[in-house]
């Protein structure tokens, strides 16, 4: 249990996703102008890699890793006269995982809890190419998570971008009549603004769980 | 030649410097900021970028006719990502230690904002040697500002500049430290800050 606790408050605090890795930049640039907005899609964020984590982390080991196909025949296996490794193409089925499921994810939720579908609105679609996704997809893989670690880093990533993205917004808004100056307004500060929060998220490195 | 005449020649230049995708167009910033650290790795991304970025661009312009409206999205991604997974591969091959230190960001390429925008917005309306010239502006004009930041986190954190110790030992023996900082994440956000503020100074950009 403590071990699960370790990686949840790394992948929130010690290396979020956002901060540290610097992933989901794009949509995190274009969407922290408004505090509402930031909140509808930090929870899309949490959502769609907390499934999307374990989803790939199957396809990864029963698939594509070196020797995953064991279960069709052991010749393919590790120990194998034919191993297979398939694991070059890793970020293209990612990619066509994470879209299938924000695709399953919306048809869900449009079924079964329509206020949140209305509330969560076009960024659901959008978090199919958030470079967060793919990049939490990527580092279970380079890291050798288990099905349970990976389920945790995804919710743990997820909940450091929701982090990171609503406090931003919540200083741009405060910012709104600030005397910037005029070529600094707009990405000039917010990358500024980004470094002084990411300074205080450092301060969370020297906790060890 | 073709090549030369104005648009083609709007279509390299206008990124580097008036319309440079990250510090005015605001796209493609994920993925890139962690390999600033130090420049050869910054080198080898903007390498990455530039041809993944110039040969999709190329390519998805080729097929651009016979590319189908509804599932044009689709049809760039799975272009894109082969172009990635390929130079992925060759990275693992030839530059080995390289490759480790990049880890995951050479994937992330295929995310990247800039490659989808540029097949998008000008691949699709445009002929190839346009769209491979416009490729490469792009990618160099990310790879400059890349570039700029690792210069400086490199200068800043460690004293060297590719790899070279350039701030004197006397320096060091005088007192003057690496500035740790630069070395962790808040460095590459606050150099990037001042470097699109240089910029847009420079060009005369102004936001609304």
């Amino acid at each position: 249990m403590e071990h699960y606790i370790s990686i949840l408050t790394k992948a929130i605090f010690i290396e979020n996703i956002l901060l540290a890795y610097f992933l989901g930049m794009c949509s995190f640039l274009a969407i922290s102008k408004k505090v509402e907005t930031s909140i509808g899609l930090g929870f899309a964020v949490i959502f769609v890699l907390t499934i999307t984590a374990p989803a790939n982390w199957v396809i990864h080991n029963f698939l594509l890793k070196k020797g995953a196909l064991f279960w069709l025949n052991p010749d393919y296996g590790l120990d194998g006269s034919n191993t297979i490794n398939l694991s070059f193409l890793n970020s293209i089925i990612f990619i066509a995982v994470i879209a299938a499921m924000v695709q399953l994810v919306e048809m869900t939720l449009d079924r079964f809890a329509p206020t949140l579908y209305i509330s969560l609105g076009i960024f659901l679609p959008l978090i199919a190419v958030n470079c967060a996704i793919l990049g939490g997809s990527m580092f279970l893989v380079e890291r050798e998570y288990t099905f349970m670690e990976s389920t945790v880093y995804g919710f743990g990533s997820g909940i450091g971008f929701f982090l990171a993205i609503t406090s931003m917004a919540a200083i741009r808004h405060r910012i709104r009549y600030s005397n910037v100056p005029m070529q600094l307004r707009g990405v000039g500060i917010t990358m500024l603004l980004t470094g002084l929060v990411s300074m205080a998220f450092m301060a969370f490195s020297g906790i060890d769980l | 030649m073709a090549i030369f005449d104005k648009k083609s020649k709007e279509a390299l230049a206008d990124p580097l410097m008036k319309n440079n995708p990250i510090s005015l167009q605001v796209l493609g910033i994920c993925s890139a900021l962690a390999v600033t650290v130090q420049l050869n790795t910054a080198v080898v991304m903007t390498l990455a970028v530039v041809s993944v970025l110039s040969v999709s661009n190329t390519v998805i312009s080729i097929l651009r006719s016979m590319i189908p409206g509804k599932v044009r999205i689709i049809v760039q991604l799975s272009i894109i990502a082969s172009l990635v997974i390929l130079t992925d591969q060759i990275l693992q091959a030839y530059m080995y230690d390289i490759s480790k230190q990049l880890s995951v960001f050479v994937s992330l390429i295929i995310t990247n904002c800039i490659v989808m925008g540029r097949a998008e917005a000008f691949a699709m309306q445009n002929t190839p040697g346009k769209s491979f010239l416009d490729g490469l502006g792009n990618g160099l004009g990310y790879g400059g500002i890349l570039i700029s930041v690792a210069f400086f986190r490199e200068l800043l954190g460690s004293g060297s500049v590719y790899g070279y110790q350039v701030v004197p030992d006397s320096f060091y023996a005088a007192g003057y430290q690496n500035m740790g900082l630069m070395v962790l994440s808040p460095g590459a956000f606050i150099i990037l800050g001042l470097i699109v503020w240089a910029h847009r100074i420079a060009s005369g950009v102004e936001e609304e």
